[in-house]
């Protein structure tokens, strides 16, 4: 969208004064910096990899899958992360989940193959934004390395046995414990986003929208 | 002329006309929300989303609405009909159906394979109200795996708009489908052990507006918002359906059909539907290839070319009178032309012959009564000639030759030795030459077969050229009623298939690429039966060629 000319605030430089215009004030203040740096002789530098750094929370890394409760994947296949995905490195294969079989008798779909390519991904975490289960999360592991390009290409045993490794090292929780499709499709505990019975007066449906319409 | 009022816009109505409400305001260009009408079956009014106030202007310019909706699928329209389908009540009215409906939805969007195309999810968006009420637990019916051999039901997804029932009880006459228990516990089922399998059944996955039932052909494999489509028009028979081809990265994943009341109306088979598999055939002829005493020469496209055209030229030099092409009726009319003016340029004298005509059965016409007979109104029309473009071919061989021959024909030429060279384009996907004719073929000095997927001919072939299939060409097809349809190139052809127009303009050394608008210009100037094509682009519904011939003649006052 174009910026209005008139939204445009014209910020003019302040003119200096006169000691400012020796430059003198700068020049010391820069000593001072440079002199404290002379005076300070705190390690900044870490020491990795004996020292291991301590990372941020959000820290994004190498991508797992999670299990559910009962040790299945928890993703569903419905490729909402293949979708959001703007480096275009997750393929994921899609199959029914077999009828007859009570394990999965509450799933209609899983991923027959998941696959990320850890080399064209560009870790932006859009992939756990976008996923409706939390089953795809990124991890704090940093220090990935492989020989090959294919030894880079994370299927879907590889990235469960990230979870595996990761979910008790304390940094990378298992942070949800939700299986399904979110409240809205979670029959047996439902969270109403709306009013139940009772209508809040300012809400449009308590409103007689026009005559003739009951409401409520 | 009967004037409807649509939200203050006025719409004129044909005076035979019998449109209702939603019709009326589609002309106004505005969308009336609805679930359990189709134009094509009978009106039940039973998912309320078409609720509107309906109205009348008096001859005196008041308007009288009435105090109550009414589903505007089922009120028809007069001259002063007035329709409010922007008003708060019925805003109002939208809102509440829509909760209605999604009180029981599961909301799986994310596994569901309708997600993206799904009429629950444009409505909610559209008119929805955003929340559920709803505090009491779902009410969750099992899923039905086995509704028919491609379809599956996703009961608890289904809304009840028994738009599939009224297929099967209308469309194809078979009606296995049914509505089993009242009230809540409604669900759609078949009869016990009488599956939903009639040639028609696929389209009861097109009708669901849901993700209730779907097609096992297709469930799963991908997201619909990945698929691209390109229109084009069914091979399956001479009916030719108007299609959409839908891929995604070059893999064909399924066809859909297309509204066209002059080619099918709004439905397909599901020969059609489910038969295209072989375009991903793993006999697909891949690379050309020439053969000398049974072994590879060459197979480079660059050195085949000229190859062909010497041993064309030798074979006319030694018997001008023995050369003959065989256009199989699978092919478009621009490679017919092509291959047809090719062949007569360079001998006057080369004999154009249709390929094999695969007719299989009878024309099955629906809908059924209960006894399998078809009724006596047709509303669907499955053929039984299993080619799509005999007419077109036909139509470019009458000109050329003034005669069509047949292909059994040309066999017996070559087997009294009458024909040493033989160029054969085809096409059909099913084995269009037995063993036994084949083996007449080894008299020939020279066959050059064009094709789709190997055969007895491409076997003893000395050239043989891979050839695209329907869906990897741009082209016309002329169905069995004349009516000319383009079809588009949607994917790529295996390895180095290459479209036949290309193939068969490099061979031709026509000048320029192979461009079907710009062809069908220049062969409706040479073949009059097919002037209609001068149009070049014949648009989302094709041309009738009667039509255009037509419009020379003085026409008929009609009073």
């Amino acid at each position: 969208m174009a910026i209005n000319a008139k939204d445009v605030e014209w910020v003019e430089e302040t003119p200096m004064n006169f000691w400012e215009a020796t430059y003198l004030p700068a020049v010391f203040d820069g000593l001072l910096t440079t002199g404290a740096h002379v005076a300070n002789n705190r390690t900044v530098t870490e020491q990795y990899p004996e020292q291991q750094p301590k990372l941020p929370t959000h820290y994004r890394g190498v991508h797992r899958l999670n299990r559910d409760d009962k040790g299945r994947v928890k993703c569903v296949a419905c490729m909402m992360c293949a979708t959001a995905c703007p480096a275009h490195c997750i393929e994921i294969v899609a199959q029914d989940a077999p009828k007859d079989d009570p394990h999965w008798a509450d799933r209609d779909k899983f991923p027959k193959s998941f696959v990320i390519d850890e080399l064209k991904c560009i870790y932006c975490g859009m992939c756990e934004e976008a996923c409706p289960v939390d089953s795809i999360e990124l991890t704090h592991i940093y220090d990935l390395v492989g020989l090959t390009r294919q030894e880079m290409m994370f299927d879907k045993e590889k990235l469960l046995s990230v979870f595996d490794q990761t979910k008790d090292s304390g940094i990378d929780p298992i942070r949800t414990h939700k299986g399904k499709l979110g409240h809205a499709s979670d029959f047996t505990d439902l969270h109403t986003l709306g009013p139940a019975t009772t209508v809040r007066a300012d809400d449009r449906s308590a409103k007689a929208v026009s005559s003739g319409v009951i409401s409520n | 002329m009967a004037t409807v009022l649509v939200n203050d816009k006025s719409v004129e109505i044909g005076p035979s006309e019998k449109l209702n409400c939603i019709q009326a305001a589609q002309r106004a260009g505005v969308e009336i929300p609805s679930y359990c009408w189709h134009p094509e079956m009978s009106v039940v009014a039973s998912c309320r989303m078409c609720l509107v106030e309906v109205g009348d202007k008096k001859p005196d310019g008041t308007i009288a609405m009435q105090p109550k909706l009414f589903p505007g699928c089922q009120t028809p329209v007069k001259d002063g009909t007035v329709i409010v389908s922007n008003s708060e009540k019925v805003k109002a009215a939208q809102k509440a159906t829509l909760e209605y409906l999604l009180l029981n939805h599961p909301l799986d969007c994310p596994v569901c394979d309708q997600a993206g195309e799904c009429g629950l999810q444009d409505y909610s968006y559209e008119f929805g109200r955003g929340y559920s009420r709803l505090q009491e637990p779902k009410n969750i019916k099992p899923d039905k795996d086995y509704i028919g051999d491609q379809i599956t039901l996703f009961t608890d997804r289904c809304i009840m708009c028994t738009r599939c029932v009224r297929f099967t009880r209308e469309i194809s006459g078979t009606a296995e489908l049914q509505v089993i228990s009242r009230g809540t516990h409604e669900e759609i089922d078949i009869f016990p052990g009488d599956p939903c399998n009639n040639k028609l059944a696929g389209n009861v996955v097109d009708l669901c507006p849901v993700g209730a039932l779907c097609s096992k052909d297709f469930l799963y494999e991908q997201r619909v918002w990945w698929l691209k489509t390109k229109n084009s028009v069914c091979p399956g028979c001479s009916t030719g359906c108007s299609i959409t081809v839908d891929q995604n990265e070059d893999v064909l994943y399924r066809l859909k059909p297309r509204v066209n009341e002059q080619a099918q109306g709004h439905f397909m088979c599901d020969e059609g539907r489910f038969g295209w598999k072989y375009v991903q055939s793993e006999k697909r002829l891949k690379r050309p290839e020439q053969r000398a005493n049974g072994q590879v020469v060459s197979r480079d496209w660059e050195t085949i070319f000229p190859a062909i055209r010497n041993a064309i030229r030798d074979s006319l030099i030694r018997s001008p009178n023995k050369f003959a092409a065989v256009i199989s009726p699978w092919a478009t009319v621009e490679e017919a032309y092509l291959l047809a003016t090719y062949a007569k340029k360079l001998s006057p004298h080369a004999k154009l012959a249709i390929g094999p005509v695969r007719v299989v059965g009878e024309d099955d016409l629906y809908p059924k009564d209960v006894h399998g007979k078809p009724e006596p109104k047709t509303k669907f029309t499955i053929r039984a000639e299993k080619c799509p473009n005999r007419r077109g071919v036909e139509a470019v061989m009458q000109q050329m030759q003034g005669s069509v021959i047949e292909f059994s024909s040309i066999l017996e030429g070559v087997s009294r030795g009458e024909i040493e060279a033989l160029y054969i384009l085809g096409g059909d996907p099913e084995g269009w030459i037995s063993d036994s004719d084949a083996t007449k073929l080894d008299k020939l000095k020279l066959l050059v077969v064009q094709d789709l997927l190997e055969s007895a001919a491409s076997r003893k072939a000395h050239f043989v050229l891979p050839g695209a299939a329907w869906a990897e060409k741009d082209g016309t097809f002329v169905n069995h009623n004349g009516l000319a349809q383009a079809i588009h190139r949607g994917v790529r052809g295996p390895e180095e298939a290459r479209p036949d127009g290309r193939i068969l303009m490099e061979l031709a050394e026509k000048k320029g690429m192979f461009h079907a608008p710009t062809l069908r210009k220049e062969i409706a100037g040479v073949v009059p039966a097919l002037a209609a094509l001068s149009v070049g682009e014949l648009g989302e519904l094709g041309v009738k060629l009667e039509q255009a011939a037509a419009v020379e003649k003085p026409q008929l006052q009609t009073v």
